[in-house]
């Protein structure tokens, strides 16, 4: 393992230390806490807050994206591993304003757990708390014997409606709304090239050949659905987005947002490749996206890969809420 | 009966196992989980070590919550919930009886509920459901347990991170199984059942 660290122990204090520090016009830490809040408090005056948080490792997410317009708080957890909940309460309490707290959870059974017995102990306090349990990874099929699907990189799509929302004014009930209203239209898949190496394990969670990739890897390198030797990125499109159209029935008459994410260690320059066949596939049924983002939004520490993001904006708002001026550190 | 005194070595003698069983936990987590299981657990019981040395003269009922507390707020993931709500289901129970298979059993409870697994889901429950059973039965004992946790690794996960494997989880033990079995084994080495 070759990481930019001191000691694996240290990875999150250190790494959440660097991030408020280097940008405290927009982050600030909770005390004793892994815990960060908007530094701009009178964004918050009179409104619901947001909170959401998970394992670390897939910066900039959550913290990137806490600011006016977005996120009021993001609790960071060990790598990979949900936050607790005494620190995910101190989150809530430090963004409640008396109109309520709304959480955004990613689907895996830590998250979960430790966001609500918070929820419980902030109900305790009468602080009123509602969630959205972000399931937009459709590699996996919904069933009675798995957890059932992963949230992934459209949990930052979420982010953005809801952050948008609530700066005007959304109500408890209506930030529930929304999020339900628009969770089944997001749907995301990736595919991946090499593994991510948590610090304190020290060796990638999976192993693929030199010309192997994976369709349908979680972020935490859950398993995909196959396996085979590397194709060109149009091919890669291809898969994906046929993947995502058994899903969402892509149709000319609808309106889209993309979100292209590098899983970590994928360049750039490849993910505008990416980008570059996914537009095209998508032109050949004459669908254009409205809204479009690509980058490094929902890594998964130093794994090599891409996720496709279709989110179909089933009303105007929608596209307003994406386009809603923010002021975070990654949005 | 469990008191204090019994608690407390209880506890100690689970740390020395934790920490000396960690790199197996994290590995038997590698192939079904993401390799963290032992790193977990041992930041929970460091917080429980450093938590009931500060507890003066606790009752049962402090030092078992004391316990429930460290855990929720050092493990993280889902073995910390898990863990967490085992102990504090026994200190809620408790007051009413000190009898290990009553409060093993409440314990139970409180796991199934927070985490939705039924027995055969290839989890800890599949420790906690046929020892709390051999409780009532007599027959509890080291050997019931390592067949237990033996029991899970011909199991399809249903429940957590390994569920996405499928039948690709089979031959694997489940690391929260084997951390709970540590948990029984270690009650019975404090002198918790004669």
């Amino acid at each position: 393992m070759k990481k930019i660290i001191n000691s694996p122990q240290d990875v999150v204090p250190e790494m959440v230390d660097g991030l408020v520090r280097s940008y405290p016009e927009y982050l600030k830490q909770i005390p004793e806490t892994e815990a960060v809040v908007r530094s701009d408090q009178a964004s918050m005056k009179g409104k619901v807050g947001l909170v959401s948080g998970g394992g670390s490792g897939h910066e900039p997410t959550h913290a990137g994206f806490v600011g006016k317009g977005m996120l009021s708080a993001a609790v960071c957890g060990q790598v990979f591993t949900s936050p607790t909940p005494d620190q995910i309460y101190a989150a809530i309490k430090a963004v409640n304003q008396g109109k309520g707290v709304f959480l955004v959870i990613k689907n895996y059974s830590g998250d979960v757990m430790n966001f609500e017995m918070a929820r419980d102990m902030a109900e305790m306090d009468g602080i009123a708390v509602k969630e959205i349990i972000v399931d937009d990874d459709i590699a996996v099929e919904n069933s009675l014997y798995t957890q059932g699907k992963r949230g992934v990189a459209g949990t930052v799509l979420m982010h953005k409606l809801l952050g948008a929302a609530a700066d005007q004014g959304a109500s408890l009930d209506e930030l529930e709304t929304l999020a339900k209203k628009a969770l089944p239209h997001i749907s995301t898949i990736a595919v991946a090239l090499s593994a991510a190496t948590v610090p304190e394990v020290g060796k990638p969670g999976f192993e693929l050949a030199d010309d192997e990739i994976e369709y349908g890897v979680g972020i935490h390198s859950e398993p995909g659905y196959r396996r085979e030797k590397i194709k060109p990125s149009k091919e890669l499109v291809a898969e994906l987005l046929s993947k995502i159209d058994e899903v969402q029935h892509l149709d000319a008459t609808h309106q889209y947002a993309l979100l292209i994410n590098g899983m970590g260690a994928t360049p750039l320059m490849e993910q505008y490749i990416f980008s570059h066949d996914v537009l095209n596939k998508l032109a050949e049924k004459n669908i254009t996206p409205v809204f479009t983002k690509v980058g490094n939004y929902m890594t998964s520490i130093d794994m090599a890969g891409i996720s496709l993001t279709i989110f179909e904006l089933a009303e105007q708002k929608w596209l307003e809420y994406l386009n809603y001026p923010v002021a975070t550190v990654a949005w | 009966m469990l008191t204090v005194e019994l608690t407390k070595k209880w506890m100690e003698l689970f740390y020395a196992q934790i920490d000396q069983e960690k790199a197996y936990l994290s590995e038997l987590d590698t192939p079904i989980g993401d390799g963290d299981h032992g790193n977990n657990m041992k930041r929970g019981v460091d917080g429980v070590k450093d938590s009931l040395a500060k507890l003066k003269d606790p009752t049962l009922k402090e030092t078992l919550r004391t316990i429930a507390m460290a855990l929720i707020s050092k493990v993280g993931g889902a073995s910390g919930p898990l863990y967490g709500t085992a102990f504090l289901e026994m200190a809620k129970k408790c007051d009413e009886s000190q009898e290990p298979a009553i409060l093993f059993a409440a314990a139970l409870e409180g796991i199934k509920k927070r985490g939705g697994a039924k027995e055969g889901d290839k989890t800890m429950v599949d420790v906690w459901a046929p020892t709390v059973k051999a409780l009532t039965d007599g027959s509890f004992g080291t050997e019931q347990i390592k067949q237990a946790v033996a029991s899970t690794k011909e199991m399809i996960a249903r429940k957590g991170r390994a569920s996405y494997l499928g039948e690709r989880s089979v031959g694997h033990l489940d690391p929260g199984a084997m951390s709970s079995g540590y948990l029984f084994e270690t009650f019975i080495a404090a002198g918790g059942v004669k």
